[in-house]
């Protein structure tokens, strides 16, 4: 790995850190309730007992910030197992059938990408309605697609190797197949497609939240936090400050991660 | 002539799921549609006359082959608001969609080919590295936090440039440079990957050895051939711009599709949610085919199979 490519994998671990430490300590680190709304100290600048300042119904952004976190990784990890699992399930088990299966699956996923980027899923909030968990399902239901593509054409890629050939000829099963001798052989890209997916989805609810289709009102989310913001930008620019620097720190931590993953997986990619 | 019938062709089935699609969508409201729209103490007959209007007192079948039959006519329905025939509510947003985008394509070009073509001819010098730098940060940053700092500066601070209505040029800078960094980050790293390539190849020996001047080997021989995969990318792109220009959109109160849509979602009019979700992904649909047909008609090695 070149000195330039080990920096930003270290940039990004560094980012990534500050990022899940938060998000697990929250509790503790908080100096404030991110609830505790107090409406005398509204859109109070930052300065001592309020390190970030207050937001328009009072609250304490550093707590909020720290609390969203949490919102932002859960999502992120949630949605990405499901969609990984779901996605790599989908993918095999078209890339080993072949013909009608694989045909009638690929369609599929050929439908769903015909949805530009967010729209499916805003589509699917605005009918299941908004919470935590219809985001998650409705990030689930666009996400999967990348993965099952990338599986199908990693699995076409090695079902003519050997060892493939290797086992069947032993007799072993298709399950057997497809879950001992394939999936372990294609999980590297599948890895660097969920760091990258992990920062899409965090992108993606804050987004959302922003549109005011994902975190119930009161959550704080960081993408709601940036909406309230917009609101009161003239008066009090602070309170957007904070939660999009978060967004983009955390996605640029993913972002560098998902790099720096596929530049060891294939040396190739990194070389000028 | 083979390659755009079978492209055309190949389009077909998608175009039937993504209509089957946005039919499915309205039944996956949990509950009752009608009860959301009205309220739990609408009156009986307000809601049976919602029900018929719908068409939700209809076997599934009926209403499938009746949507099938109207939207393939061309009719969205009506807004259930009042707002008129659903068709008509999109026709007048469109050109404000079209226009933002149109507008972050212009952004996106015009930041990503200098930074790209000077980050690639001065390979490994700070510039590169600026550049590079803000590819990176380009790709992270969120438009809705990107368009409510650009406001701040630009509109409440500098005071140069207006916001929320659509007017001239000069309304449309803020929100075309919100929906077109990340286009311009992407297509900047593009550009240079790809020309640094060119740049490596035979026929730019043979233009420097005819003692070309530089930027005549770098502006015209290197710089045309690197342009197709740049191209290529613009393609992909046009969903991200299309889903960009919706959250665009609800930053600077832009009156096109993404405003409509959200609206929409806000008033439970569930047929112009409908519309709206249908006529966006099959402009997309559409962009895409154009786009191939484009591509095989300029590079002949794609056309074959």
């Amino acid at each position: 790995m070149s000195h330039a490519a080990r920096r930003a994998l270290a940039l990004g671990l560094l980012l990534l850190l500050g990022f899940c430490l938060p998000a697990l300590l929250a509790p503790w680190l908080a100096p404030h309730d991110p609830a505790a709304l107090d409406l005398a100290g509204a859109l109070e600048p930052p300065g001592p007992g309020h390190w970030l300042g207050r937001d328009e119904q009072g609250a304490d952004i550093l707590s909020r910030l720290l609390y969203g976190a949490r919102i932002s990784l859960l999502v992120g990890l949630a949605t990405v197992a499901l969609s990984a699992t779901l996605g790599t399930a989908v993918g095999v088990a078209a890339g080993y059938a072949g013909g009608a299966v694989e045909q009638a699956l690929m369609r599929l996923v050929d439908v769903l990408l015909a949805f530009p980027g967010l729209l499916l899923a805003i589509a699917l909030v605005a009918v299941l309605g908004p919470g935590m968990v219809n985001v998650v399902i409705a990030l689930t239901a666009l996400g999967w697609t990348g993965f099952a593509r990338l599986a199908r054409a990693q699995v076409l890629g090695v079902m003519p190797l050997d060892y493939v050939q290797a086992a069947r000829s032993l007799g072993a099963g298709p399950v057997r197949i497809m879950a001992v001798h394939i999936l372990p052989n294609i999980l590297g890209p599948i890895w660097v497609q969920a760091s990258f997916g992990v920062a899409g989805a965090i992108l993606a609810e804050a987004g959302l939240s922003f549109l005011g289709l994902g975190a119930p009102p009161g959550t704080p989310s960081w993408g709601a936090m940036l909406s309230d913001g917009k609101s009161v930008l003239m008066e009090a620019p602070h309170v957007s400050l904070a939660p999009g620097l978060a967004i983009m720190a955390v996605v640029l931590g993913f972002n560098l991660l998902g790099d720096a993953l596929g530049d060891w997986l294939d040396p190739r990619r990194s070389r000028e | 002539m083979r390659f755009l019938v079978n492209r055309i062709v190949w389009t077909l089935p998608i175009l039937a799921g993504v209509l089957t699609l946005v039919f499915l969508l309205l039944h996956l409201v949990p509950g009752d549609p009608v009860d959301l729209m009205l309220g739990e103490n609408a009156m009986a007959a307000d809601r049976a006359e919602m029900r018929a209007q719908l068409g939700l007192d209809r076997p599934l079948g009926e209403q499938y082959l009746r949507y099938l039959g109207r939207t393939l006519q061309g009719d969205l329905g009506r807004s259930l608001r009042g707002g008129g025939p659903v068709r008509t509510l999109i026709a007048e947003r469109l050109p404000a969609t079209a226009e933002l985008m149109l507008g972050a394509m212009v952004v996106g070009l015009g930041l990503a080919l200098p930074l790209g073509v000077l980050a690639a001819v001065r390979r490994g010098t700070w510039v590169d590295s600026a550049a590079g730098g803000f590819a990176v940060l380009g790709v992270a940053m969120p438009n809705f936090w990107l368009g409510p700092l650009l406001i701040l500066l630009f509109a409440i601070r500098l005071d140069w440039l207006p916001v929320n209505e659509r007017g001239g040029l000069a309304h449309l800078v803020l929100p075309a440079v919100t929906l077109g960094t990340h286009l311009a980050a992407l297509l900047s790293r593009m550009t240079r990957a790809s020309l640094v390539a060119a740049l490596g190849e035979d026929y730019i020996r043979a233009a420097r050895a005819k003692g070309l001047g530089e930027a005549r080997v770098v502006g015209v021989h290197a710089l045309r051939n690197a342009l197709i995969p740049v191209l290529t990318v613009i393609g992909l792109q046009v969903g991200a711009l299309l889903s960009g220009a919706i959250i665009t959109e609800s930053i600077f109160d832009w009156p096109g599709l993404g405003s409509l849509l959200l609206d929409a979602i806000r008033a439970r009019d569930y047929a112009l949610v409908q519309g709206c979700v249908l006529v966006i992904a099959l402009s997309y649909v559409l962009i895409n085919l154009l786009t191939d047909l484009a591509y095989g008609w300029a590079d002949p090695r794609i056309r074959r199979p």
